[in-house]
């Protein structure tokens, strides 16, 4: 066992996958820059050369695409989005080609492309440069679409994703890159195999996170537990394809639920999570109407007060875990 | 790749450092473009200022060492113009005398900021001033110009639009689509490239064939002028061509003006370790193509202008800008419920 932060992990899951697989190989913008993408992918071009660690031009759309397509060929790259933002120029090559091609050519093509997009937002950047899109993509069918909460899963995850034979939304925070953690060495991960898991067990309420939102849930529960209240936290990892049961059997046994999602509240993922508990929670078995935590329905504003009031914080989960009953 | 070394001495710092030539342009036109150079240098060095000493904490994209292209344009708009910019907008703002607290009250989040405190930076808006909008999406007010020129096509009153962006821009699909589509529409349009060979940490060599991105615009069959960005004569004079030609019905023009920011990419400092080719070297030798000084020069050496004028100025500038500063400083952050007041006319409902 080792001791790996979230940010270090990422890069350790580069290294495996492509030393593992010499198909393997990023593609993206600023993976020639010492700060780009955090700390990340440092000195990943020095390790395995500038042609299987490309950095590009400003060209979102032609550098996804071509990452569609010589994973069409046979190749598996990792194109990487240092914003989720600016990733929304490629949406054409995620959203109908590369998540389309198997069903729509009768299962016979694997577009094997990884697309991390980095959530990077706070420090007073502005609407254009705080985005967590994670729900549009979670609405695709044929993306997988993960979301690493924990060093481990950061690396084990994108290992799935780069062998994985279906395109992967890989989204990693920058937020989380200095949470640390004790990690066994790194191996092979089916992708299948990724499912939601109980972070922190507890028997007064259930809350449903994933990514960021998971280590503030984790706060939260922390805090409630100086009221004598109990959190279960779960974090869900995998958003497509969504399984849902270790979510309903938890609410069953605390009777309680609450979603906290980092991006908007309308259609977004908090969504999916009560609808996934009211569609299979007995009503009998609730004590209490589920709830969510999302951003407020609003783009991200600069100004340093605005910003303060417009991210979910532990104390604010904590108030409406209390509001919530026991 | 073989690259292309099209700008020749245009990218070689080493040239192009003597004093301007002046041509025939009036010597208060050319003061005036002096105090307007200098007014752009000492706000961003001032923005510069409140970054370090941590009074914002908003991504400010610096244009120190590139404010000759702004205020060499600027002199050929008048008002009802339309002018858009990106990331790195500040000098397209001031160049049109948008307001000074306001953009410096923006930087700080205030309410009285040129977008109310809702932008920072990267997102200025001054409509009044003619400064329709800058976002830090890059190319993104590429095509919402062309937009802009359609809109003043339309309304038949001989205005125009402009749309400065940089030498990353023309890598985005974008840049093309809009340069095709406004010259078949022969929308009066001024695409303005600050081409200071670096997006970010890449320099221009590992981005693109050719250094020179003006053979975008020939290829869209677009009349293109390659120039001299630190020389604000040349700036002004390509400028007021391809505006009047812009005018008179003749469609879009592109002025591909060379340039080099003495900045890092992002933030106050010069950041010479991040590029994979920038080096102190390039930017001291940059710095000697410095467009404020060889403006002041000519004007000593050919049109007798005395220092002391200078001095008048620049003292002028120190006192607007810290009048500026103490006004912005004093304003309120937004109040109220603007964040999701903003979201829809009329509110949520
Ligand atoms: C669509 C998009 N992709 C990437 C970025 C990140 N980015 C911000 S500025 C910039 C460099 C752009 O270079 P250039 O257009 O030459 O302008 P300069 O910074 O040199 O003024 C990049 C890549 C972005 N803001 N938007
Ligand atoms: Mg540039």
């Amino acid at each position: 066992m080792t001791r790996l932060a979230y940010g270090d992990a990422i890069r350790e899951g580069f290294e495996y996958a492509m030393r593992r697989d010499p198909k393997c190989f990023a593609i993206g913008q600023g993976l020639w820059s010492p700060w780009y993408v955090g700390n990340s992918m440092k000195d990943l071009d020095k390790k395995f050369g500038k042609e299987r660690v490309i950095d590009t031009p400003v060209s979102e759309l032609a550098t996804t695409g071509a990452a569609v397509g010589a994973a069409l060929n046979g190749y598996h790259p990792i194109v990487v989005h240092p914003r989720m933002d600016f990733m929304i120029l490629a949406a054409d090559q995620i959203v109908n080609q590369a998540a389309k091609w198997r069903h729509m050519l009768g299962g016979r093509v694997s577009p094997t492309v990884t697309i991390r997009g980095i959530v990077n937002r706070g420090g007073e950047q502005g609407a254009q440069h705080s985005q967590a899109l994670h729900s549009w993509y979670a609405h695709v069918p044929g993306l997988r679409v993960l979301m690493p909460a924990t060093a481990a899963d950061a690396r084990d995850m994108l290992i799935a994703a780069a062998q994985s034979p279906d395109p992967v939304m890989y989204i990693d925070d920058r937020w989380c890159y200095d949470l640390a953690e004790e990690v066994a060495p790194a191996a092979d991960v089916d992708i299948r195999s990724i499912k939601p898991v109980i972070r922190r067990e507890g028997s007064d309420l259930t809350i449903a996170a994933a990514s960021y939102s998971v280590a503030l849930s984790l706060a939260a529960a922390e805090l409630l537990e100086k009221d004598g209240v109990a959190c279960e936290v779960i974090d869900v990892r995998a958003l497509n394809p969504f399984d849902p049961a270790l979510i309903r059997e938890s609410v069953e046994r605390t009777g309680r639920f609450l979603a906290v999602d980092g991006g908007w509240s309308t259609c977004g993922f908090a969504a999916e999570l009560v609808a996934s508990v009211a569609e299979g929670v007995s009503p009998a078995k609730l004590k209490g109407a589920p709830a969510r935590i999302t951003l407020p329905d609003a783009p991200a504003p600069t100004s340093a007060p605005l910003e303060k009031a417009y991210y979910p914080t532990a104390e604010l989960i904590a108030e409406r875990v209390r509001q919530m009953g026991r | 790749m073989q690259f292309e070394d099209k700008l020749g001495y245009l990218a070689d710092p080493r040239q192009l450092t003597e004093a301007l030539d002046l041509k025939n342009a009036s010597t208060d036109a050319l003061v005036a473009f002096y105090r307007d150079m200098v007014l752009i240098r000492r706000t961003e060095e001032t923005i510069a200022e409140l970054y370090t000493a941590k009074e914002t904490k908003t991504p400010v994209h610096l244009g120190i060492g590139q404010e000759a292209v702004a205020v060499g344009v600027s002199a050929h708009l008048n008002s009802g113009d339309r002018v858009y910019s990106g990331h790195r907008g500040h000098s397209h703002y001031l160049a049109l005398h948008a307001p000074l607290t306001a953009i410096l009250a923006e930087v700080m989040g205030r309410a009285t900021g040129a977008s109310r405190g809702m932008g920072g930076s990267m997102h200025l808006f001054a409509p009044e001033s003619g400064f329709h909008g800058s976002v830090p999406i890059v190319g993104a007010t590429i095509p919402i110009a062309v937009g802009a020129g359609l809109a003043c096509k339309m309304d038949g009153k001989g205005q125009v639009a402009v749309c400065y962006f940089g030498d990353g821009a023309c890598e985005e699909g974008v840049l093309h689509e809009s340069l095709n589509f406004a010259r078949v529409m022969d929308l009066p349009v001024l695409f303005v490239c600050e081409n200071n060979l670096y997006s970010s940490h890449l320099d221009i060599h590992l981005r693109q064939p050719s250094n020179s991105v003006a053979r975008f615009a020939e290829a869209h069959r677009i009349e293109s002028r390659v120039i001299d960005g630190n020389d604000v004569v040349a700036v002004s004079e390509a400028a007021a061509d391809l505006i009047e030609g812009a005018r008179n019905g003749g469609g879009p023009g592109f002025v591909e003006a060379v340039t080099f920011r003495w900045l890092g990419h992002v933030g106050p400092n010069a950041d010479i370790d991040v590029g994979v080719r920038r080096s102190p070297e390039e930017l001291k030798q940059w710095k000697e193509r410095d467009p404020v000084r060889r403006l002041t020069d000519a004007l000593k050496e050919a049109r007798g202008v005395d220092q002391s004028r200078f001095a008048e100025i620049d003292a002028e500038i120190e006192t607007e800008i810290a009048d500026a500063l103490e006004a912005a400083r004093g304003s309120d952050f937004p109040a109220g419920n603007v964040l999701i007041d903003y979201v829809y006319a009329g509110g949520r409902s």
